[in-house]
């Protein structure tokens, strides 16, 4: 039950790098990616910045026959596949194929695809919607498609819990090392930067509607006025240590050493929120106690009243100013189901340099009694390292990550 | 107007609607060759079959992709019922 | 073994089988809940045959607020939670709310919401910069389905771990295993888990239609889903909702809690060939079924009964038969199969959590439900698939094993937990 799981491949593409040596080399100097929407004319709407990731050409990447039957995400998860495959030296057919599985997260599935079908339906008629609506847009799609193009047939799965979706997936690939499969795919992409995606994501009531690219997202921040959505995320390989030592992996980056879920009390109840306890939980799961966490990755809502909540759960784990606390997701947008294993991404390579990268853009509102890290990237040892993530509605998750001996 | 469909436009819409296997070369002489060899499995085909009645105005049978294993037997079947939908 | 998992409540939605004891009669008569659509007009589509649930939210004890912000899957969902809790005996108050989570299987989420929403932001297809003026609050809640395990967890009072799980037409079995893997490592005392779907709407026949997966058999409603039947050609698509509520053994055990089942042994697998179709060998629900018995601590002659995916398409019909002759031998051929999609449709995420509920209600009855409309069998299925009326039959053991899209395969081992391990 108490096997060590490592992380020895990533594949990661955010609006601020595609790779993970270019996501790096942007995020530890805090290079904004946030910008005007450029994929559709978003002058209509009251939000108008998004976090679009611009280089990316799928069919440079992927073979033709994929490019019709997938979404935006779909395609981003399959070179993040490929990418994590190499970093971790591994090639498909090196381990037993019932031994491998991918358990990704999802929020809103190949939304722009599924826009595109009824968009067919309603305009011309439902002879018009392609065959490959009866899967493409779906929540499990990228877990499908990156055990085909692999050939992995181990446990696979899909979980949804919006942003906290991200950390959840990695958890369950972590069960399912300690059941005994050798190698787990685990993460998550959105991208549903359209219009159909944007009308929805303005329905939660949430987003910034400032116009200026670094004004709009500014967690802790005395002008927090909401998120601004972004595309992408990262697709991590899990290995059981021994076995990722035995096939003597060279990229060991770190360790999933605990994890923490809770759900919040129903609204209106005056229960304590539960991030607090996920923290602890996660703490506890990695054998842990607040003093070893070295850098806190913070979920940074951006509304006050979540922002309040976060602040106050991490005072009252770790003590006011008690730990360094950044969100490097003010340089990306909020990647949904991606945010969380980006920043799993971001807390290995804080470790390997020893540097914790900025919240940029953010002034601390002195509400807030953390030690949020702004302006640029402070250099510290990072042994350990707290990621967490929050979902609409009450979902909330905490993850350790410690360095691996 | 009597509307021709040729390989061409099988081509044309094999490529839009499910892409090209690497290694198959659409632009060789494919007219024998089976879909199956070429890459195209049921679900592109059906993706292909839609493609071709929505472009074309006509209705396949539920069969007729099963059936048509070829280029040039689904190019025939095609024109054979492009005619009949101009009517005689 | 550690700690062990058992189902001590259980609440259903299926069409023509609203509530547990409905849902029974419904499958022990083996009567069938398809017929002509009514939620539409289905004339466009190809196939116009649906399983139906005929649901008033306000009679299922759903405020009008519930009801507006919630799509038609969530308020099942939370229908079918509230059935289990109340069936479980659990005392909301007595709960602890940090040892009780949430998983909820689905497929398609709030597909039919986001069809409905889509054809006014875009005003019937026109627009392609949809006007946000016309979108309701909720949208948000369909566009992330995690809001149906968010509302299962406010009606329950559940605040541990909560997420949906949405592996395709296996998220049923999935939801719940993934629930048992929950207690067993000691995360949660007490799950609500279970699966809900309800895509009969335009967007998704338009979708089975495009790739022939449903059946046209229009003239014939009733009979039109057939599995292993010669003459099948599609499945129908159907909706509803199953939840349970699951405990750790001995602590049911203390508080006196009628134990259903033990959810003995659960696996997944993937085919790793394609997103639609199956490899014929049914080599990974093989595995799937080989490494449930086995945590299951169970030979293959423990089952006495196979809950069959049985969607009712040539493809998968084969495929499984071929999987189960694989994973359990000769004794595939001593054990009756059968598919209650033939009476309840195919709600795809739902489906698995309605078959668990199917296959322990056969345990506590010794009754195994028939395969409706089974009157030509295909050659080349060659089990014994129960056809047209139940049978009487000593049921302590049963397996129930899922198929989808993406790839998935999975299967579940349900057992009576006094039974002697192997």
């Amino acid at each position: 039950m108490t096997a060590k799981v490592v992380i020895t491949g990533i594949g990661v593409a955010t609006p601020n790098g595609l790779g993970v040596d270019d996501y790096w080399a942007a995020t530890r100097v805090g290079k904004n990616a946030i910008g005007p929407v450029t994929r559709f004319d978003a002058a209509q709407y009251p939000s108008k910045l998004a976090g679009e990731i611009h280089d990316f050409t799928a069919e440079d990447h992927l073979p033709s026959r994929l490019i019709p039957q997938t979404d935006r995400m779909t395609r981003l998860a399959l070179v993040a596949a490929d990418c994590a495959f190499e970093d971790a030296g591994v090639k498909p057919g090196d381990i037993p194929e019932f031994d491998m599985g991918v358990v990704t997260a999802s929020a809103s599935g190949g939304f722009e695809f599924g826009q595109n079908e009824l968009k067919k339906l309603w305009g011309q008629g439902s002879q018009y919607v392609s065959a490959y609506q009866s899967f493409a847009w779906f929540y499990a799609v990228n877990s499908g498609q990156i055990s085909i193009r692999n050939g992995m047939r181990g446990p696979s799965g899909v979980v949804v819990s919006d942003q906290a979706g991200g950390l959840d997936a990695i958890a369950q690939a972590r069960r399912q090392i300690r059941k005994g499969s050798k190698l787990i795919f685990s993460g998550g992409f959105d991208a549903s930067i359209c219009p159909w995606g944007w009308v929805a994501q303005l329905a939660g009531g949430l987003m910034s509607t400032d116009e200026n690219p670094e004004r709009a997202y500014l967690p802790f921040d005395t002008d927090a006025n909401g998120y601004v959505p972004g595309e992408g995320g990262a697709l991590l390989i899990l290995e059981d240590a021994e076995a990722a030592r035995g096939r003597g992996a060279t990229n060991i980056y770190g360790e999933i050493a605990g994890y923490g879920a809770t759900f919040d009390p129903k609204p209106g109840s005056g229960r304590e929120p539960g991030l607090r306890r996920a923290i602890e939980a996660a703490l506890a799961d990695a054998g842990l106690t607040a003093g070893d966490i070295d850098v806190v990755f913070a979920d940074a809502a951006g509304t006050p009243e979540l922002d309040r909540v976060e602040a106050d759960a991490i005072s009252a784990v770790f003590g006011p100013g008690g730990v360094p606390v950044t969100a490097p997701k003010t340089m990306t947008g909020r990647l949904y189901s991606g945010a969380a294993p980006v920043d799993v991404v971001a807390a290995v390579l804080a470790m390997r340099e020893g540097l914790i990268p900025p919240t940029t853009n953010v002034t601390l509102s002195p509400e807030y009694d953390i030690d949020l890290v702004t302006g640029s990237a402070r250099t510290a040892p990072v042994r350990a390292a707290l990621v967490l993530a929050r979902g609409y509605g009450g979902f909330n998750s905490a993850v350790v990550v410690r360095a691996a001996d | 107007m009597s509307q021709e469909f040729t390989i061409d436009d099988l081509k044309r819409i094999l490529l839009e609607g499910a892409g090209a296997d690497e290694g198959v070369d659409l632009d060789s002489d494919i007219l024998d060759t089976d879909f199956e060899e070429l890459g195209y499995e049921s679900l592109a085909l059906l993706e292909t079959g839609g493609r071709i009645e929505r472009e074309y105005g006509i209705s396949f049978d539920d069969d007729t992709l099963a059936e048509n294993r070829t280029p040039r037997a689904l190019v025939a079947t095609v024109n054979a019922l492009l005619k009949d939908a101009v009517g005689v | 073994m550690g700690r062990r998992v058992v189902i001590t409540g259980i609440g259903v939605l299926a069409p023509g089988g609203i509530g547990t004891k409905n849902f029974w009669s419904l499958l022990s008569e083996g009567r069938t809940a398809t017929r002509g659509i009514t939620f539409f007009d289905p004339s466009p589509f190809r196939s116009k045959v649906a399983a139906e649930a005929d649901f008033d939210p306000e009679l299922h004890g759903l405020g009008p607020q519930e009801i507006r912000r919630m799509d038609r899957a969530a308020q099942f969902g939370v229908v079918t939670a509230r059935e289990a809790l109340a069936d479980s005996g659990l005392d909301l108050a007595g709960l602890d709310p940090y040892r009780t989570g949430v998983t909820i299987g689905s497929a398609v989420g709030a597909t039919t919401g986001l069809d409905n929403e889509y054809r006014v932001v875009s005003d019937g297809g026109r627009l392609d910069l949809v006007d946000h003026k016309y979108t309701p609050q909720h949208l948000y809640n369909h566009f992330v389905p995690s809001s149906f395990a968010a509302e299962v967890a406010w009606a329950t009072g559940a605040e541990g771990p909560a997420t949906v799980v949405s592996t395709g037409c296996t998220s049923g079995i999935d939801s719940v295993g993934h629930a048992v893997e929950l207690i067993r490592e000691g995360t949660a005392d007490v799950m609500i888990t279970g699966a809900t779907d309800a895509p009969i709407s335009p967007i998704t026949m338009a979708c089975f239609d495009a790739i022939k997966a449903t059946t046209p058999r229009n003239d014939d409603p009733e009979h039109a889903s057939r599995p292993f039947d010669g003459t099948r050609n599609g499945f129908v698509l159907g909706e509803g909702s199953a939840c349970f509520v699951l405990e750790e053994l001995e602590s049911a055990r203390k508080r006196g809690a009628r134990i259903y089942a033990e959810i003995a042994g659960y696996a997944s697998r993937c085919n790793a060939f394609h997103m639609t179709g199956l490899r014929p060998d049914g080599r990974e629900m093989a595995e799937a079924i080989k490494v449930a018995l086995d945590e299951a601590r169970m030979n293959p002659e423990g089952i006495d009964y196979i809950n069959a995916h049985g969607s009712g398409t040539k493809q998968n019909d084969r495929h499984e038969t071929a999987a189960f002759k694989l994973s359990l031998g000769d004794h595939a051929y001593r054990t009756p199969v059968s598919s209650i999609k033939s009476m309840v449709g195919h709600s795809l995420g739902a489906i698995g959590s309605i078959e668990i509920a199917a296959s322990v209600l056969a345990m506590e009855n010794n009754v195994v439900p028939p395969t409706a409309n089974l009157h030509t069998p295909d050659p080349e299925c060659d089990l014994d698939y129960v056809p047209l009326t139940a049978r009487e039959h000593t049921t302590d053991a049963v397996l129930t094993v899922g198929s989808g899209f993406g790839g998935f395969q999975s299967a579940m081992v349900l057992a009576r937990p006094e039974r002697s391990l192997a």
